[in-house]
């Protein structure tokens, strides 16, 4: 797999590591319910097919990734830095 | 038919001719007391469990392809029961009492090869943890050792104990670990569960769950409706897509664990070695071909197969702990599609749907828990209640925080 | 037999090797096979199974039979195909898998045994007595299983790695890849051409075909020429193994396999990982055998493989040679043999239109020991016997789709074709052509080679080209579904799908009718497809058994998964680079050298090295510790902690990032000053804990444990990237740019003002201060903080300052009773301090676990709080405590806790022993562990229990601080 970061271009898997679900940028805010929490951190609609997940550039840029990626397929719809999503 | 030598000699006379089918091909009855859906590993002996435990056989098993053909048959074939955190260690100590003696029980033989298990430690700090896991293991009624660097070189002279990088510090053994042939467990299984009663259907997958009132009642299937007061979801790999059916959203990510396996070679690794710095372990099957994986893929997949970053990292760690391996030739490698939970431990429990009934998340340590756990989901399903050795495999038990963390790496799923 | 005239190999250069001892003639150009059965030896292995005698089936690497080892000693490899290994001189080659010899193998008493070892035999017996499985019954299938041997020592071959890229990658240079080449470089692309062998061609070199009237093998001569001084970069002897994500593909380079002497630095085999934008696959197509009674005998082969031998290595398999075929392509090879001088002994084609001259039939029986001598042909006539040492057989062609499938596409059944032709775009960016495509004929891979590329050039944006197609001289083969012919006499005679295996038609039969219908289920159960072939040579004809076993048509009966590596790899080649030091990087502080001079063992710490003691004359590692703990606690010690994570972190938002990540305030630190923090995990277990330095109104500098850096470092660009990327906060992992050395010891500030231009004062630098100082004349940073509980700072200097510096301070610490002191001293001291490290926060404890708690503000939100409050880890938690003996034993870490007279059970058990050493200051032995409710427990005598290593102790229940509760020795 292969994956083009914004800032570095076209690199190998290897210098890449994977988080999750983009769920991981949608934080509860302080004093949320119990289920808000559990949600955030432990459930996943986990598809077959396509998803947008996070990705960290550790051996390259240190830029955290926005990926749609397919599950199944592997293939890679598109990569943006996260920090321009959430901003 | 009962197995034998005897048998194998008959049949041999007359030309292997009277070999009766392993299991039959019935089709699918409107309505069973309890649907199990998933043919794999635990699917099959949580059937034979009801059967012979519970006394019941009005079971249908509904298997989208074809019976053992999930992770059962796609693994590194090794039982052990050397876990260290409580609410695991009764577990799969309880699971391998289950296997010792399964085979004279199912009369089918799943080679199962108590050859142990050597975990292999470079640092003080994973001697320590070891020996914390090690001791649980001995106060549970399991066998374990410690043994230093000179026991272990004496018992595996090949390994490069001397490594520049890692040396190899001592390791701690479970003698009544090993291995097994993956694919005769679920054929054991289903052929036991068939001559009691179970109906193992299979090419039937699984489209929809039918729920009236907060209560199951049957399901949909490609080969129609069938109506149950009681389902099991055993269906590793797939069980997001399939609890969804029901509208539930479980704690689990995909991922893919890769093996390998290698030409046939004469018997060089005579046990089970796991290499602590490398996320590598490796036995040698009854055929000879070294058996070996390492770590997740560590992204989410459904894709079954493998990418080359973790094959090539997996074969430089077999090359660091053991380089007599060298000039063996890896002919196959493949992936498995894992239930990753947020804490490296299954479920077995109830779900909020009266009747339907959870059996998931075993990360890639599911295949030396097929007895255990198809003992303990057999025993939710009949009585209703939790069995002691599986009681806190819960589906709220990472609300409630109450985690089983063996890895200790927290609430990522792909760290376990 | 060798054929005059004929063959690729050079005549001028000899070449001798030996087989099971015995020398043997060869040319340079041979391989193993050729040049044996240029001797007139058929018998090179022995199968799996029933130890039945073999022979080449092939010529390629496909080979099920003829494997064997070579080289000897340390150095030999076994499973080497002969059909592959190429001849140089001295190459030793042994035969494997027979005892005493390949000739009289004891083993072969398996055959005669073959009516009880059928399908899955073993699934139903070895089950009594129960324990003989493993005593008996286990070790004797175990030595009998197996193949060739490893010789057992550490591998002493060179293995290598490389990477590459590419535009387009061709696989396989025969008339298809060449021309695809061709095209694609013409048109501006870069290209690497790989092929298995060690030349271009393909089956031009085994074949007797012109191409614009010139023999094959010359045309792929001229053209590979070409393709080079074009730029193509051509790796022969190479085999492309695996189609991967991303256009990523693995392939293996036989580096020196032929060659005699290698250099020692030349690698045996290279594994190659190449990213190519598009790829051709041109890797042409197997040939499929026929499952006849008794078609295993040495001198059976592939109708294919023979032409090969004829024209390649000039060699005639046998002297009188028989064809049995169901397609055309067996009449080619009885063309070619006659040609060459050769006895065709008969031609049998079972099909209606069987061509003139042929006898309408099948082979019912083969007959010979070692080495076939005759067959028996079933016709219109009867049964009739026909003497020969030699039979090409062809049941049609299997187009070479594996790497089409290696992305969980299965091929598509042409019923036209009889075979399994690849899906389209089964792989993203890779495209087929020539008989991988089904495309048998030479002109039909010439121009679908070009075809093709011009397609995937046009997908890349190459330039348009105009390649001229060459004109080739054949016509299609016609072919017939995949035959098995079922024996008259079904008792005796066995008909082979799976050659190595042992895997017959029976056996297949067998499996349907215990309701393995499934073809996963009869592989799995027969071993069908699941030898070092994996099928190439026997799926196809299984499969048909099985259709036709089920009632089903092929397409219905489906095709088990095609898994990469096309061919095996040694682990070797694609671990390579792994062995020894190679296995990870290492990270070496900048006073590893002097302390190493000083006798320090230097023990790995992750990646890191870090000194564990620095012993004096006589000293164990306790002694040694014990001296250096006291010495700390008596004068000074220099330790360095250079290994801790540093994160610079500045900016106006920084005080908002330590406020969010940390469980207490950062905000309010004064400049200046030092706080202890403590980070969690957003599940609300302990992350990480350190310190940090507060340097200016916008700037601290945060310092983490050795182990946990760089998962602080992702953590933090987590937070501010994707949490709060309105931060306007910088953060820079600054671990190596700085030396860092703790000077601990009622003596510290005596040695630090030593070094330091500014005044090191109770004033200037109290408890928790830190500055910027000037440290022999270098511009550095002082901390006054203590993991030792003694009077303590910490020394940062750039890093190329760092091992003069702590060299320094070492000399000057002696001259004051003091010296360095290592990773176990500085463990003694924290654990009388009862100050954490990973061996407490292992990833499964909360801050209410170590007591911390209360350093959860309560007045801010942070990572890690909601979650902390879960009922489950806020009751009837295992706590931190202190443990210490009270009888004189010694506590183990990873001992367990339980009541003085409870029995040892799970359900008693009340906690663990994390981390022990003795005390040098309490003059016994102490610890620290986890204790249920264990804050409520203090005073309790508690019995301390490893089982694994036979230690038992009384041990009471303390707070974690053993040494100067109130803290005063490190704040005065």
């Amino acid at each position: 797999m292969r994956l083009t970061c914004p800032v570095c271009g076209d690199r190998d898997r290897r210098e890449f590591t994977y988080l999750g679900h983009e769920t991981y940028l949608h934080r509860p805010p302080a004093g949320a319910p119990a289920e808000a929490w559990d949600a955030y951190l432990h459930l996943r609609d986990n598809p077959a097919g396509l998803t947008r997940e996070l990705w960290h550039h550790g051996s390259g840029c240190g830029a955290w990734l926005l990926v749609e990626r397919d599950t199944v397929t592997h293939d890679i719809l598109s990569v943006r830095l996260a920090r321009e999503d959430t901003a | 038919m009962r197995f034998s030598a005897l048998e194998i000699i008959k049949q041999g006379l007359i030309g292997n001719t009277g070999w009766r089918p392993h299991w039959r091909s019935p089709q699918p009855k409107s309505e069973y007391d309890i649907l199990i859906i998933g043919g794999g590993g635990h699917g099959l002996a949580t059937a034979y469990y009801l059967a012979r435990e519970h006394g019941l056989s009005n079971i249908a098993v509904l298997e989208k392809g074809y019976l053992g053909g999930g992770n059962v048959g796609r693994n590194t074939t090794i039982v052990r029961a050397n876990y260290g955190m409580p609410g695991n260690s009764e577990f799969y100590s309880h699971s391998l009492k289950l296997w010792e003696g399964l085979e004279q029980e199912l009369n089918y033989n799943a080679m199962m090869s108590q050859r142990g298990i050597y975990n292999l430690f470079h640092s003080d700090g994973q001697r320590d943890a070891y020996a914390r896991r090690g001791n649980t293991m001995i106060t549970q009624g399991d066998d374990a050792e410690l043994l230093d660097r000179d026991a272990v070189r004496k018992r595996l002279p090949y390994l490069d104990h001397d490594n520049a990088r890692f040396p190899v510090l001592g390791a701690l053994y479970h003698g009544r670990g090993g291995t097994a042939r993956h694919d005769a467990v679920a054929w054991g299984f289903a052929r036991s569960a068939d001559q009691r009663g179970v109906d193992l259907i299979q090419t039937c997958e699984v489209t929809g769950i039918d729920i009236d009132k907060g209560r199951v009642t049957g399901v949909q299937t490609t080969r129609g409706a069938i109506r149950a007061k009681t389902v099991g979801i055993v269906v590793a790999g797939r069980s997001s897509q399939v609890a969804a059916m029901a509208g539930l959203r479980l704690p689990i990510e995909s991922h893919i664990l890769q093996a390998f396996v290698t030409e046939g070679l004469k018997p060089c690794i005579d046990t089970v070695v796991t290499f602590g710095m490398g996320h590598f372990y490796i036995s040698q099957s009854d055929k000879g071909g070294l058996v070996f994986g390492g770590d997740l893929d560590f992204y989410a997949s459904y894709a079954a197969r493998g990418n080359l970053p973790m094959a090539e990292h997996v074969m430089e760690a077999g090359m660091a702990l053991m380089p007599m391996i060298g000039q063996a030739r890896v002919l196959r490698s493949w992936g498995g599609i894992m239930d990753m939970t947020p804490d490296g431990s299954p479920i077995i429990d109830k779900t909020p749907i009266e009747g339907l009934y959870l059996n998931a998340g075993w990360c890639y340590g599911g295949f030396k828990a097929v007895p255990g756990s198809g003992y303990s989901f057999a025993h939710l399903l009949a009585t209703g209640t939790h069995h002691a050795p599986a009681a806190r495999f819960r589906l709220d038990r990472f609300a409630r925080g109450d985690v089983i963390d063996e890895e200790a790496t927290g609430s990522q799923h792909n760290l376990h | 037999m060798r054929i005059d005239d004929k063959g690729l190999i050079d005549r001028g250069r000899p070449l001798r090797f030996t087989f099971d001892g015995k020398p043997i003639q060869a040319f340079h150009g041979d391989t193993v096979a050729s040049a044996l059965l240029a001797n007139g030896i058929r018998l090179m292995g022995r199968s799996f199974k029933y130890h039945r005698p073999r022979g080449p089936l092939t010529a390629d690497s496909a080979e099920p039979n003829a494997l064997v080892t070579v080289h000897r000693g340390p150095r030999a490899i076994p499973n080497t195909r002969a059909t592959v290994q190429e001849v140089f001189d001295g190459l030793t080659v042994r035969s494997q898998n027979a005892w005493p010899s390949l000739r009289y193998d004891v083993m072969q008493a398996n055959d005669l045994l073959a009516p009880f070892l059928g399908a899955g035999f073993y699934y139903k017996t070895f089950m009594w007595p129960k324990a003989a499985w493993e005593k008996l019954y286990e070790p004797v299938i175990r030595r009998a299983a197996g193949l060739g041997a490893l010789p057992g020592g550490a591998d002493p071959w060179q293995q290598e790695k490389a990477f590459a890229q590419c535009d387009v990658l061709v696989v396989g240079g025969g008339p298809a890849g060449l021309m695809a080449a061709c095209t694609a470089v013409e048109a501006g692309a870069d290209v690497i051409l790989a092929d298995e062998s060690d030349r271009l061609g393909g089956r031009l070199l085994t074949e007797d075909t012109q191409i614009d009237g010139h023999a094959g093998y010359a045309w792929a001569e001229a053209m590979a020429a070409e393709l080079q001084a074009k730029g193509v970069r051509i790796l022969t002897r190479t085999t492309v193994t695996g189609a991967y994500d991303g256009g990523t593909y693995g392939a293996l380079e036989r580096v020196s396999h032929h060659v005699a002497d290698p250099h020692p630095d030349l690698p045996r085999d290279c594994f190659w990982r190449i990213a190519a934008r598009r790829c051709v696959l041109a890797a042409g197509a197997l040939e499929r055998p026929i499952a006849f009674p008794m078609n295993d005998r040495p001198g059976v082969m592939l109708a294919s493989a023979v032409r090969a031998y004829l024209h390649r290595w000039g060699v005639a398999p046998g002297q009188r040679i028989a064809v049995f075929t169901t397609c055309d392509d067996g009449h080619r090879t009885a063309t070619d043999l006659s040609a060459a001088g050769v006895e065709v002994a008969a031609v049998i084609d079972p099909r209606a239109d069987a061509p003139p001259g042929a006898i309408r039939g099948e082979v019912v029986s083969t007959q010979g020991r070692l080495g076939l001598t005759g067959i028996t042909i079933r016709s219109d006539g009867g049964l009739r016997q026909v003497a020969c040492d030699a039979l090409a057989v062809s049941g049609g062609w299997n187009p070479t789709v594996h790497l089409t499938c290696h992305m969980g596409a299965r091929p598509t059944w042409d019923a036209t074709l009889a075979t399994f032709v690849p899906t389209a775009d089964a792989v993203p960016g890779m495209s087929v052509a020539g008989a991988a495509a089904g495309v048998f004929t030479t002109s039909g891979a010439l121009e679908t080679g070009r075809d093709i590329a011009k397609a995937a050039l046009a997908a890349l944006g190459g330039r348009r080209v105009r390649i001229h197609i060459p004109t080739a001289d054949e016509t299609p083969p016609r072919q017939i579904a995949p035959l098995a012919v079922e024996a008259p006499d079904t008792a005796r005679h066995r008909a082979w799908l799976d050659f190595q295996n042992d895997v017959t038609v029976k056996d297949v039969r067998q499996a349907a009718k215990e309701n393995f219908i499934s073809v996963e289920h009869m592989k799995r159960y027969t071993t069908q497809g699941m030898a070092t072939d994996q099928g190439k040579n026997s799926n196809v004809g299984a499969l048909a058994v099985l259709a036709d076993a089920t009632g089903r048509g092929i397409h219905q009966t489906g095709v088990t998964t095609f898994r990469p590596p096309f061919v095996p790899v040694p682990i070797g080649a694609m671990g390579a680079g792994g062995t020894g030091a190679g296995f990870a990087p290492e990270r070496r502080i900048t006073a590893d050298q002097p302390m190493r001079d000083r006798g320090a063992p230097m023990i790995e710490t992750g990646l890191w090295y870090r000194p564990g003691w620095f012993p004096k004359a006589g000293e164990d590692w306790l002694a040694a510790c014990t001296r250096e703990a006291a010495m700390v606690r008596r004068s000074v010690g220099v330790a360095d902690v250079s290994t801790l994570g540093k994160i610079d972190i500045q900016g106006p938002d920084a005080a908002k990032l330590l406020d969010f990540v940390y469980t207490n305030t950062f905000s309010t630190l004064r400049e200046g000053r030092v706080r202890y923090g403590l980070m969690l995990r957003e599940d609300g277990h302990v992350m990480d804990d350190g310190t940090t330095a507060r340097l200016g109104p916008k700037h601290y500098v945060m310092t983490t444990t050795t182990a946990a850096a760089g998962q602080v470092m992702t953590h933090l660009e987590f937070v501010t990237q994707c949490l709060h990327p309105e931060w306007d906060v910088a953060i820079l992992s600054t671990t190596e740019a700085w030396a860092q050395v703790s000077v601990a010891g009622p003596k510290a500030r005596d040695l630090v003002q030593s070094v330091v231009a500014e005044p090191v004062t109770a004033e200037t630098f109290p408890f928790m201060a830190c500055g910027t100082v000037t440290i022999l004349g270098v511009p550095g940073r002082l901390f006054r903080i203590s993991f030792s509980g003694e009077h303590a700072y910490e020394v940062a200097v750039p890093s190329r300052y760092g091992a003069a510096l702590w060299q320094d301070l070492v000399a000057r610490a002696e001259d004051m009773d003091g010296g360095p002191y290592g990773m176990e001293a500085l463990n003694v001291l924290r654990i009388e301090k009862g100050f954490v490290t990973h061996a407490e926060i292992t990833g499964r404890v909360t801050a209410f676990d170590i007591g911390m708690d209360r350093m959860i503000s309560a007045k801010k939100d942070c990572i890690g709080k909601d979650a902390s409050r879960r009922p489950a880890l806020l009751t009837d938690r295992e706590e931190m405590v202190g443990l210490r003996a009270t009888d004189g034993g010694s506590l183990t870490a990873g001992a367990h806790l339980f009541g003085l007279t409870t029995p040892l059970r799970p359900e008693s058990d009340q906690g663990y022993v994390t981390s022990a050493c003795h005390s040098p200051t309490l003059g016994r032995s102490i610890g620290l562990g986890f204790l249920r409710n264990g804050r409520a427990r203090l005073g309790e005598r508690l019995r301390m229990v490893d089982h694994l290593r036979d230690q038992r102790c009384e041990v009471e229940v303390t707070a974690p601080v053993h040494v100067d509760p109130d803290g005063g020795r490190a704040r005065d």
